[in-house]
């Protein structure tokens, strides 16, 4: 069952090195515009799939090989992180 | 750093039994079957069901829910193994030799796409399919397989990580020239031998 | 930029654990004595790491069930099929060593200043993050109103149950439980429905920010009952749960 972005700040903070929860997704497919933590996430796979909660197509999907992340984010249009309020 | 151990903590203990040499390197076995998904479950109806063997995107030959269900099935017991670390042994699933629905378009193509609902494909030689090694498995463990777990029908490939045995699987298309699937693109093994330990690209 | 890239890293940090205190007879509260650790949002996340003797590791996700200020908290609900909770809830005694890291994830979070009126629905353990948010509401002194609705099981599963019971004036705290309910029992009684929101959830004219924690279906089930109670999206924030 998917859960939602909340699930994986640790893993998109080590990442990015900033909080993405908060980033806003545009969907390259249906426009939708959501922060990450509202959207579809697939935790349980190979590795990691985050969807569009309109349309559920993929946004980003984030695989560890040999301990690197490979990231893919042709899903979104865009994905913008706020500025740090801290 | 190093991680200081945790006290009495330790991986969960496979069940009792696993014999030795049932489990490839790298795995565990476990007794419950963990659901494992890159996307949402499709529901569509057995009605509007078909599988499809396809050839430059054309189908060669589509079967519906009654044609699959009036073709000589077989039910199977094997050990599964996902890329996750998983192994479940002695599963039972009842399907149609993969080799029965391409005997019957007559094909020539070296590889296979597997496409499923929902957008999930995969990829394998055609060897691994042609060869009674795999099923379009629609029973597991007596019961009409479950949703979650990729009914009405799942490709059944064993002997290979459980990622190519695509859930909610539609059809089949045959290639010329191989191309990735999923998680193929994203790093994982084109192959993936469970024996070998083929997980990721370069395995 | 390169300041505040370094002020989002990372690090594992050895934890030790300072107490354990068991909430009902399946879910128990570990606080850890975390050195350095920067401080936190109600509502964030930090990730436990535990190592076995052979190094096989594994890592979770859990919700601060501590306000900014307190000893780091969190509260674990045993899942019998786990690898990790089952530890956590059994087997952990003060002394022992784990890794965490955190605080993360800035969206499910409140603060003061972000306003309310406060509408907390929580399903079964995700009352956690919630709960911090209450904490973090009275230790500031806040004076925006605040409500939680706690869907539970029975009134054994209540999580928090004395502490919830104490706040009185500062926030208002409701039951509904789904499965069994004592003699006499005044409080709600099953699922949340619109009937039960249509007493509890501020007017959206109000325009009152909600947090929903629990498990999946629940969380759809109740953002979809507010945002038909034209609660606008943006301000329905949601997190959801489930698995080992």
């Amino acid at each position: 069952m998917a859960l939602d972005g909340n699930a994986i700040g640790g893993m998109l903070l080590e990442i990015f090195a900033t909080d993405m929860t908060s980033a806003e997704a545009t969907c390259a497919r249906c426009g939708a515009v959501r922060p990450v933590a509202e959207e579809l996430v697939y935790l349980r796979g190979p590795g990691t799939v985050v969807r569009c909660r309109r349309c559920t197509s993929v946004l980003m999907v984030i695989s560890r090989v040999r301990g690197l992340n490979c990231v893919d984010l042709s899903g979104m249009e865009a994905l913008e992180v706020k500025a740090a309020s801290d | 750093m190093t991680s200081p151990v945790s006290r009495g903590f330790h991986r969960r203990r496979g069940p009792a039994g696993a014999e030795a040499g049932k489990l490839p390197p790298g795995q565990h076995a476990t007794t419950d079957f963990p659901v494992l998904s890159a996307g949402p479950t499709p529901h569509v109806p057995l009605t509007e069901w078909t599988f499809s063997i396809r050839r430059g995107g054309q189908a060669l030959r589509s079967w519906t829910w009654p044609e699959i269900q009036g073709l000589p099935a077989e039910t199977v017991t094997v050990d599964i193994h996902c890329v996750t670390r998983w192994s479940k042994l002695g599963t039972v699933w009842r399907g149609v030799p993969v080799r029965t629905l391409l005997d019957q378009v007559g094909y020539d193509a070296p590889h296979v796409l597997a496409f499923s609902d929902g957008g999930y494909t995969t990829n394998l030689p055609i060897g691994d399919v042609s060869d009674g090694r795999a099923w379009l498995a629609f029973d597991y463990d007596g019961q009409p397989l479950a949703p979650e777990h990729g009914g009405p029908a799942r490709l059944l490939v064993p002997h290979l990580y459980f990622w190519k045995s695509a859930k909610w699987v539609r059809g089949l298309e045959l290639l010329d020239r191989d191309q990735p699937g999923f998680w193929e693109n994203y790093g994982y093994n084109n192959y993936g031998d469970p024996w070998r330990e083929q997980r990721y690209a370069g395995d | 930029m390169a300041g505040t890239a370094l002020r989002g890293r990372l690090t594992w940090r050895v934890a030790t654990v300072a107490t354990v205190a068991d909430e009902t007879d399946h879910v128990r509260t570990i606080t850890l004595d975390l050195p350095d650790w920067p401080g936190h949002h109600a509502g964030q996340h930090l990730d436990v790491r535990l190592t076995a003797e052979d190094g096989y590791s594994a890592e979770r996700s859990y919700s601060i069930a501590s306000a900014d200020g307190e000893a780091v908290a969190i509260t674990v609900e045993r899942l019998d099929d786990g690898e990790v909770s089952p530890y956590l809830t059994q087997e952990l005694r003060p002394g022992d060593q784990m890794e965490a890291r955190g605080p993360i994830g800035n969206w499910f979070t409140w603060e003061p200043h972000d306003g309310g009126p406060l509408l907390l629905i929580a399903g079964g353990s995700g009352v956690v993050p919630l709960r911090a948010i209450l904490r973090h509401h009275q230790r500031t002194g806040s004076n925006v109103p605040a409500r939680l609705l706690y869907s539970a099981r029975s009134l054994e599963d209540v999580i928090y149950r004395r502490e919830l019971d104490q706040y009185g004036g500062s926030a208002e705290v409701r039951y509904t439980l789904t499965r069994r309910q004592p003699p006499g029992w005044g409080g709600f009684s099953g699922r949340i429905d619109d009937a039960m929101l249509a007493r509890i959830a501020w007017p959206a004219s109000q325009s009152p920010l909600a947090f929903i924690c629990g498990p999946t279906p629940f969380v759809e089930a109740v953002a979809e009952l507010l945002v038909a109670r034209h609660y606008p999206t943006r301000r329905v924030k949601t997190e959801r749960f489930g698995g080992a």
